[in-house]
C-alpha cells in the first residue's frame, strides 16, 4: 500500500509555497524582479488551493476561480514589469535597497 | 442553470457599471484620435459622466441580483457607489488646474480613473468572491498605473512600484483567504456562505480564511498594521492622484469590508470583532502619534487618513446596524473633508511649484485669507469639533460602539482624537499666527469653488444635509441586516 495523496497534502504544499512567496517579498534585499516572482508564487499557491478544494468538493466553481486568477496574474505581471521599466529609466537600478527615496 | 438576463431591461441594476465601462472605452478611442492639446477635454467628459451616473445611481438606481447571484445592487451598494463616483469626479476636478506640471494632463489619466472607478463599483456590488476579486483587481491594476502616471519623475515611479508590490501582496493574502473560505464552505457565493455558516457554525479553516480575507482588505483601507505603503505612496504620487487615493478607493474597500463582516460573516461576529477592534485601536493610536513628527504635508495627510480609517472601524466593530450607519456617514463626511483639504493644498502654489512642507503654511491667512479659512474649517472638522460635520461623523460611530458596550474602544478613540488635534491645530497656528515667508499664486477658479462647496457642507452640515444623509445611510445600512 502506497501513500494516498489527499487534500491535506495539497493544502500543505500550497501553504508552504504561500509562505515562501511572502518571505520572498520581505526577506529579499537584492532585486525587485525576485519580488515579482514571489508574487507569482503566492498566486500559484492560491490556485493550487482552489483546484485541490474544487476536486475534493466535486464542485467546478473553484476551477473557474483559478482560471480568473491566472488571467489576472498575467495582467498584474505585465503592469508590474512596466512600472519596473520606468523605475529603471529614472534611477538606473532595480536593487531593492535603492527603492528608498521616501522614508519616515 | 438558466440565465437571469432575459431582456435589456432586466440589466437595469448594472446600468451604472455599463455606463462607466462604455464611457471609458469611448473616451479612450476619442483620446487616441484627438489633438494632444485638447486631451484635457477627456477629463471634463469623464467628470460629467461620473457625476451624472452618481446622481442616477442614487435617485433612479434599481435594486436586484444578476448573473447567477454574483452581482447585487441594493440600498447599501447604491449609497457607496454614489460616494465612490462623487469622490472620483471631484478628484478628477482637482487635477484640472496645473495638470501639465502634475503629469495628469494625458487623456489616459481620466480613462484609467474611470476604469478604477468601475472596479470600485464592482467591489461595492460584489455578491460572490469571484466578482469581489475581479473588481478589486480592476481597481488596483488601474491605480498602480495612475500612481506612476508621472513617469519621468523618480518619486512617482517609486510610489508606483511600492504600491504595486504591497498591493499584489495584499491581493495574494485576500485570495488565500478566499480559497480557504471556499474550501470550508463549498461555495464562493456570499449569501450561500452566510447560509452555510448559519447552518454549520464555524470551523478552524473558515476562521483562518476570514483572517486572511480581512488582512487583504485591511491593506486596501490602509489600517495599521497593514499601512506601511500609505505614507510613501501618498508622498510620492502627484498630489491630485493622492487626492484620488485618499477618497474613492478607501470608500470602496471599506464598503467591501462592511458587506463581508456585517452580512456574510455576521454569524461569527465574535471572531471578526476582535480583529476589527485591534485594527481600529492600532490605526487610531499609531496615526495620532506618528503624524506629530512629520514634516511633509502629504505624509501628514497619509497618517491622518490612517487615523480616520481607524475611527470608521470603531463603528464597524460594534457589529450592529447603527455601526454600519455610522460607517456610511463617516465615509461621506471623510470624503468631503479630504476633497476640501486637497483643494486648499493644491491652490497654494509658490514660484517653485506646489508646497510640500507643513512649514510652508506659515502666514497663509495674511496672503490668502479664503484658503486659510477653509483649511481651518477642514482642520477643525477633522479634529471633530462641533458643530462641524467631522463631529457628527465621530459621534455616530462612537455612539454605536457604546451601544455595543465597547466602552474601552470608545474611550481610546476619543483620546486618540484629542492627540490628533495637536497636529491639525499646528497647521491652523502656522496659518494664522506666523509671518508669511512666501507669496502664493492666485487661486484657480475650479479649486475655489470646490473649497467653497466643501467648506459650506462641513459648516452647515447639521442644518442642511445632515438629516437627509442620516436618513439615506439608515436605509443603506438596513439593506444589509
Amino acid at each position: 500500500m502506497g501513500l494516498e495523496i489527499g487534500l491535506g497534502h495539497y493544502l500543505t504544499v500550497a501553504a508552504i509555497l504561500f509562505t515562501l512567496g511572502v518571505f520572498g517579498i520581505f526577506l529579499n534585499r537584492k532585486n525587485v524582479i525576485i519580488i515579482l516572482m514571489s508574487v507569482e508564487l503566492i498566486l500559484l499557491a492560491v490556485n493550487l488551493n482552489f483546484v485541490a478544494f474544487s476536486a475534493a468538493l466535486n464542485d467546478l466553481q473553484g476551477q473557474v476561480f483559478a482560471l480568473l486568477i491566472l488571467t489576472v496574474a498575467a495582467a498584474e505581471a505585465a503592469i508590474g514589469l512596466a512600472i519596473l521599466v520606468i523605475f529603471y529609466r529614472n534611477r538606473g537600478s532595480i536593487a531593492v535597497d535603492d527603492v528608498n527615496m521616501m522614508k519616515g | 442553470m438558466g440565465s437571469d438576463v432575459t431582456s435589456f431591461a432586466s440589466l437595469a441594476p448594472i446600468f451604472p457599471e455599463m455606463a462607466i465601462a462604455i464611457g471609458a472605452v469611448v473616451l479612450l478611442l476619442v483620446g487616441v484620435v484627438i489633438n494632444k492639446e485638447r486631451s484635457i477635454g477627456i477629463s471634463y467628459a469623464a467628470i460629467v459622466l461620473l457625476l451624472v451616473v452618481a446622481a442616477l445611481t442614487m435617485f433612479q438606481g434599481q435594486d436586484g441580483i444578476l448573473f447567477n447571484g454574483t452581482f447585487i445592487a441594493d440600498g447599501f451598494s447604491r449609497y457607496m457607489k454614489a460616494l465612490v463616483l462623487g469622490g472620483s469626479a471631484f478628484a478628477l476636478m482637482l487635477a484640472l488646474p496645473n495638470a501639465v506640471e502634475q503629469g495628469v494632463h494625458k487623456f489616459e489619466y481620466a480613462v484609467l480613473v474611470l476604469l478604477a472607478t468601475l472596479g470600485m463599483m464592482m467591489m461595492v456590488s460584489a455578491n460572490d468572491l469571484m466578482t469581489l476579486y475581479v473588481g478589486l483587481e480592476l481597481q488596483s491594476l488601474a491605480l498602480y498605473v495612475v500612481a506612476a502616471i508621472k513617469r519621468d519623475d523618480s518619486r512617482a515611479t517609486e510610489a508606483g512600484l511600492k504600491y504595486f508590490v504591497l498591493g499584489a501582496l495584499s491581493s495574494g493574502m485576500l485570495l488565500y483567504g478566499a480559497s480557504m473560505v471556499y474550501g470550508f464552505t463549498g461555495t464562493t457565493n456570499l449569501p450561500a456562505i452566510l447560509a452555510q455558516i448559519t447552518a454549520e457554525g464555524r470551523s478552524i479553516g473558515l476562521i483562518f480564511g476570514l483572517v486572511f480575507l480581512l488582512a487583504g482588505v485591511a491593506f486596501k483601507i490602509s489600517a495599521v498594521p497593514f499601512h506601511m505603503w500609505t505614507p510613501d505612496v501618498y508622498e510620492g504620487a502627484p498630489t491630485p492622484v493622492t487626492a484620488l487615493f485618499a477618497t474613492a478607493p478607501k470608500v470602496a474597500a471599506m464598503a467591501l469590508m462592511v458587506r463581508l463582516v456585517s452580512n456574510t460573516f455576521a454569524p461569527i461576529a465574535h471572531d471578526w470583532q476582535q480583529i476589527l477592534i485591534f485594527l481600529s485601536i492600532a490605526s487610531m493610536v499609531l496615526a495620532a502619534f506618528a503624524a506629530i513628527g512629520q514634516k511633509s504635508i502629504k505624509r501628514l495627510i497619509a497618517y491622518s487618513s490612517i487615523g480616520h480609517v481607524g475611527f470608521a472601524l470603531v463603528g464597524l466593530s460594534a457589529a450592529n446596524q447603527g455601526g454600519v450607519e455610522g460607517v456610511a456617514i463617516y465615509m461621506a463626511i471623510y470624503v468631503t473633508m479630504t476633497i476640501g483639504m486637497f483643494a486648499c493644498l493644491l491652490s497654494l502654489r509658490t514660484e517653485n511649484g506646489e508646497i510640500e512642507n507643513i512649514e510652508d503654511f506659515a502666514g497663509v491667512a495674511q496672503t490668502r485669507p479664503y484658503v486659510a479659512a477653509i483649511m481651518a474649517v477642514v482642520m477643525f472638522s477633522l479634529i471633530g469639533m462641533p458643530p462641524l460635520a467631522g463631529f457628527f461623523a465621530k459621534w455616530h460611530v462612537f455612539l454605536a460602539a457604546i451601544d455595543a458596550q465597547l466602552y474601552l474602544l470608545a474611550v481610546i478613540g476619543v483620546l486618540a482624537s484629542a492627540v490628533s488635534a495637536f497636529y491639525y491645530l499646528r497647521i491652523v497656528k502656522l496659518m494664522y499666527f506666523d509671518e508669511p515667508r512666501q507669496t502664493f499664486a492666485a487661486v484657480p477658479n475650479e479649486l475655489g469653488i470646490i473649497m467653497g462647496i466643501s467648506g459650506f457642507l462641513l459648516v452647515t452640515y447639521y442644518f442642511t444635509v445632515g438629516g437627509a444623509l442620516a436618513g439615506v445611510a439608515h436605509m443603506a445600512a438596513g439593506s444589509l441586516f
